[in-house]
């Protein structure tokens, strides 16, 4: 029976093929793209008002509620403004190691920042939201450390989540502009050093623009992780981000919560396109 | 090099601040493990273990450990096998929409955490599936597929397939070629593989919320007990706890396969 179906699979590849492709296609599509349909499908329905019970009549009324009060606008606007210095932060604080990693490094020293920069990028998030509340609490470790300095820590406001978040996907940003900068052939640096460019110039008219592609492809985890965001604002902060409005208004008004989703899906379309055009996804 | 020794000596200072930044958090926490006291103030002036004895003692802890074991393992296995069967027809088939594959592969963890919790959450209350360890476990196995398949795939790529051929030109059929030429060169990979998707469902918590119910998993109970100062020394233990076997298998899995270090793309 097996030798005879083995036979059968040996000469009919299109089978073979379908056989592979049957479990993870099947459990992916109806799983996860029918749950996505699910979802996307929801933000076109409506909520009762006296039962909350969801109605399937089609309707456009949660975008215009979305669109017409000004506290959704304001919370999508706070929350893609921290994505966007979030990234910034991010793209800062990874340049001198990636750098450092790529070009200075001798192999084995490199190999093991790697794997010091991979590891911290699986411990678990929770921990690192929560090590973090700790950290900023008045009397903590960031008021102790600055304290000699005459000044205090951020505290739970906006600049302390801030400093969270790019805390939490700085590895992401590290790891493509990594493989982003070692990809740049040596002879480059020393042309440019044989025109006579200092480390500067050097640095803003070659790497720069060379490193782009990978400081894109890391911005698109930076970006995306800070947008769906709603434990670490919640943790640190009292303001109200896209993720937190989500979480906090799905018991009462599934069909609003769904239809808040097109916000942050519609800004990643956009700026994966955006990205595609950089050249980011050759860098990934 | 064409760096000067200044630039260089700046560059290796900042690469050391990085590293100490990205690894303070944990060492801060770490240490807190070890407080005496109820209070989480800084300094610790007071070290103890005696957290451990309470962590370990404690019910609700011991049952999120248990059910965390079990959704991590069986989240795995799931995604192990799909994740092998769609690499496997990725890297050695030519068809039709090939690359939509390697796409829908990475869009749950590609997502923001919220949407792919969210939509799981609303269908299972539509199709009727009660919230707990099963659907913990779908959920994850979801977002863990693609690892499996990121570094099966991976090594299928450096591997030829005409091992294969000759494998069956010398007369072995499907199952042979599989069990004694495929199997032994995927063997480190797909431990690789489980060891990165054990240690990303164990401590996965922001889709975990949506499909957990009432079951706690080890990071749900952290997530949980946050609000309450009395359990905070227990939580600083089970942090600990969660960055030790989140961390320990990345470290394994990075020593068995270079594949391995791949950014894993947002896990949230």
């Amino acid at each position: 029976m097996g030798r005879r179906l083995s036979g059968f699979l040996f000469r009919h590849p299109r089978v073979r093929l379908g056989a592979l492709l049957a479990a993870p296609l099947g459990w992916l599509v109806v799983v996860y793209l029918g749950s996505l349909f699910v979802l996307l499908l929801a933000a076109f329905w409506q909520t009762d008002e006296f039962t909350s019970e969801i109605v399937h009549t089609f309707t456009l009324d949660n975008f215009r509620t979305l669109f017409e009060r000004d506290v959704y606008r304001e919370v999508a606007w706070r929350t893609i403004s921290m994505a966007a210095l979030v990234t910034l932060a991010d793209a800062v604080l990874a340049f001198p190691i990636a750098f450092y990693m790529a070009r200075v490094a001798s192999p084995r020293v490199r190999s093991l920042l790697v794997v010091a920069v991979v590891m911290p990028l699986w411990a678990s998030y929770l921990v690192k939201a929560y090590a973090w509340r700790t950290m900023l609490a008045t009397g903590g470790v960031l008021d102790w450390l600055l304290g000699p300095l005459g000044l205090s820590g951020p505290g739970y406001s906006m600049v302390g989540l801030w400093l969270v978040f790019t805390y939490l996907w700085l590895p992401f940003m590290i790891l493509p502009l990594y493989v982003g900068l070692e990809r740049i052939p040596e002879s480059v640096f020393e042309a440019s050093a044989d025109l006579g460019a200092r480390s500067f110039r050097t640095f803003s008219r070659i790497v720069l623009p060379l490193a782009l592609p990978a400081l894109v492809a890391g911005s698109i985890f930076t970006f995306s992780l800070t947008l769906g965001d709603y434990i670490a604002p919640g943790l640190i902060t009292s303001e109200q981000f896209i993720g937190t409005v989500i979480y906090s208004i799905r018991g009462q008004a599934l069909p609003l919560a769904a239809a808040y989703t097109f916000v942050p899906i519609a800004v990643m379309v956009v700026y994966l396109l955006l990205a595609r055009r950089l050249g980011a996804f050759e860098s990934l | 090099m064409a760096e000067s020794r200044a630039a260089r000596l700046l560059l290796g200072l900042g690469a050391l601040a990085t590293l100490a930044f990205i690894y303070g958090p944990l060492i801060v926490i770490g240490l807190y493990a070890f407080n005496a006291n109820v209070t989480q103030g800084w300094p610790i002036d007071d070290f103890s273990t005696k957290w451990f004895r309470v962590a370990w003692e404690d019910e609700a802890v011991r049952h999120a450990l248990w059910a965390s074991v079990q959704a991590a393992l069986g989240a795995t296995a799931v995604a192990l096998v799909l994740g092998t069967l769609a690499s496997l027809a990725v890297a050695r088939y030519q068809f039709f929409g090939r690359e939509t594959i390697s796409f829908v592969v990475i869009l749950p963890i590609a997502l923001p955490g919220i949407i792919t919790g969210l939509a799981l959450q609303a269908t299972f209350q539509d199709v009727g599936i009660s919230f707990g360890l099963l659907t913990i476990i779908i959920g994850h196995a979801t977002f863990c597929i693609v690892v499996a398949y990121n570094n099966v795939v991976a090594r299928l790529r450096r591997t030829a397939g005409s091992i294969e051929e000759a494998s069956a030109d010398l007369g072995a059929d499907t199952w042979q070629t599989f069990r004694y030429i495929t199997f032994p060169q995927l063997r480190s990979a797909l431990l690789a593989g489980s060891l990165l998707a054990f240690a990303l469902s164990f401590d996965e918590v922001i889709v975990t919320i949506f499909t957990s119910g009432a079951q706690q998993t080890l990071p749900i109970w952290i997530f949980a007990n946050l609000a309450r100062p009395a359990e905070l020394p227990t939580v600083n233990v089970v942090a600990l706890f969660l960055i030790v076997v989140s961390i320990v298998p990345v470290y394994l899995a990075t020593r068995l396969s270079r594949e391995a270090t791949g950014v894993p793309g947002g896990r949230r």
